[in-house]
């Protein structure tokens, strides 16, 4: 039963899948690294950007990916909203009740789905959809890895921004040392916006990124949301490395377990790395988290 | 007018007071003295001017208009620079990173290359040091830093909290140094500093502080020939 070929199949899955993964953890982190809340709306607003995907596709026939340039930049504007409007009054209030904001935001988001557009499935399907080819003896599905590819290179364009940027520059000052961005003049209040924003316009093109081979429906997030947490987790909290890397870990994780166990239980390799994590390397596998 | 004027300052976290009905006033030009003993409210008033805390009464006026509403990030557009205690560099920026944050505002971003040169000259080992991580400086390396990065935003008043705590007493000399240096080169200094010899030695006035109150107001050298000085701070 567990043959080479299910084996390799299972890790080009995994990997496949993983970038997209590494992308959604990549936002979440830098939420969380300039924010210090866990945003549970997080996989929410990846659901309304799939909405956006279908809807531009459905009705204005508007290719998935090339969708990505209205709902990027669009997405990044709902972020520093969100932000402003729901976020930023309640910064002083107790951590519990914080989490309990993003919590409400992703319930709230989810049931307007469901009002507004019903709980069917829906579908993009653009002409390649199906196209694939053979690696040796696995199948490679062409926007599974269209989605991988695309995901890393908005990683990578992330990871660049920070790091040569003025503005990406403050965002990392601002994780780390709150008091001293401030003393240097940087309006820490826009920046923790456009953080934010950065991290709604990540998960937006990930969740473009995915239409073409997954389902979109109000809950659809849910699952991104949780194995973005448990990369996050991984990787170490606000570490944007760690995030990509440990995208491709519970890709990995969560593809080998499906295919090593029975159905119900897939996801048990993926939970059990992450509290084996947590029980020995809290600051996350590659150390360099700054987790308060 | 005084460059910064402080008139009737009470500052208080939660019900504790930490300052009462402080005034003092900085001339342009000049370097000034704020000495007292740990808990005395030093910090405090620093924190009061950069816009990190807010007075329950009282206003602070910098070149004549009131800053004490402002906003952090403006009240270093208009010139008022903080080093805080502690340094609170950005550790695992390069110091290059650290520097180049220091001219984050517009009007400083302008002029970057050539602070960076500047600063660059007045601390030849941060030169050295560009590239690598901050977090990764000895202690009085780090305060070089802090103090680099305040000058990137060409500031009209340079406030430095305790630049000399913790180090080496040949790098407290050093610092002391580079600090009458600065002010040479036409920056206001307001010094909050234990170190009450070396600050009256360097000041043209000092203020001294207790317990949140302004209790002695003179030149450098009348408070360090003050009876009451020499005995609680100069442990003469
Ligand atoms: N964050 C704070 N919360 C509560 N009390 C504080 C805080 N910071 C300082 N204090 C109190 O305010 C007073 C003045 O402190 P501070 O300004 O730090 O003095 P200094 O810098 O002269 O040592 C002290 O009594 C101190 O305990
Ligand atoms: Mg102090």
């Amino acid at each position: 039963m567990f043959s080479l070929d299910l084996l390799l199949q299972a890790v080009v899955s995994g990997v496949l899948l993983g970038g997209v993964y590494g992308l959604v953890a990549s936002g979440l982190s830098l939420i969380f690294g300039v924010l210090r809340i866990i945003n549970f709306a997080h996989g929410a607003v990846m659901m309304l950007a799939m909405y956006a995907t279908y809807w531009l596709f459905a009705l204005l026939h508007v290719d998935p990916y090339l969708s990505i340039v209205v709902t990027g930049p669009a997405f990044f504007l709902l972020g520093m909203l969100i932000q402003r409007v729901v976020i930023e009054p309640n910064r002083f209030a107790a951590e519990h009740n914080q989490l309990l904001l993003t919590l409400g935001l992703a319930l709230f988001l989810e049931n307007l789905a469901l009002v507004l557009w019903q709980g069917d499935f829906r579908t993009v399907r653009p002409a390649y959809a199906n196209a694939s080819f053979t690696l040796g003896e696995a199948l490679v599905e062409v926007p599974r890895l269209v989605a991988c590819a695309g995901a890393v290179v908005m990683a990578l364009a992330l990871f660049g921004f920070l790091r040569l940027t003025d503005v990406g520059k403050a965002i990392r000052a601002l994780a780390e040392e709150p008091e001293g961005a401030m003393l240097m003049g940087i309006d820490v209040g826009r920046i923790r916006a456009v953080a934010f924003g950065i991290g709604a316009g990540c998960v937006a093109v990930a969740g473009a990124l995915v239409t073409p081979f997954f389902y979109v429906a109000p809950d659809v997030g849910e699952s991104f949301n949780i194995m973005a947490f448990v990369v996050v987790v991984l990787g170490g909290m606000g570490n944007f490395v760690g995030a990509l890397l440990g995208g491709f870990i519970v890709g990995l994780a969560e593809s080998l377990g499906a295919t090593a166990l029975p159905g119900s239980l897939k996801q048990l390799v993926v939970f059990a790395l992450f509290v084996l994590v947590l029980l020995f390397r809290p600051a996350g596998l590659f150390g360099g988290g700054r987790g308060r | 007018m005084s460059l910064l004027e402080l008139s009737n300052l009470d500052v208080a976290y939660g019900d504790l007071p930490a300052l009462s009905d402080v005034s003092l006033a900085v001339e342009a030009g000049e370097t000034l003295s704020v000495v007292g003993a740990n808990g005395s409210g030093k910090t405090t008033m620093l924190r009061t001017i950069s816009g990190l805390l807010r007075p329950r009464r009282g206003e602070v006026r910098f070149e004549g208009e009131r800053i004490d509403r402002l906003p952090c990030h403006r009240v270093v557009e208009r010139g008022v620079v903080h080093v805080p205690e502690g340094r609170k560099v950005f550790p695992s920026l390069a110091v290059r990173e650290n520097l180049e944050l220091g001219s984050y505002p517009r009007a400083a971003r302008a002029h970057r290359a050539d602070s960076l040169e500047r600063v660059f000259s007045l601390f030849p080992r941060l030169r050295e040091r560009a590239g690598q991580a901050a977090g990764t400086l000895s202690g009085g390396e780090q305060q070089m830093l802090a103090i680099g990065r305040a000058l990137m935003a060409r500031p009209t008043l340079l406030m430095l909290d305790e630049p000399s705590l913790g180090l080496a007493p040949l790098i407290v000399t050093e610092i002391f140094r580079t600090i009458d240096a600065i002010h040479r080169a036409g920056v206001t200094v307001l010094l909050v500093e234990q170190n009450t010899r070396q600050a009256l030695a360097l000041s043209r006035r000092g203020y001294v502080l207790e317990n949140g109150r302004v209790v002695l107001v003179g030149t450098g050298a009348e408070l360090l020939g003050n009876e009451h000085v020499k005995r609680a701070y100069l442990g003469m």
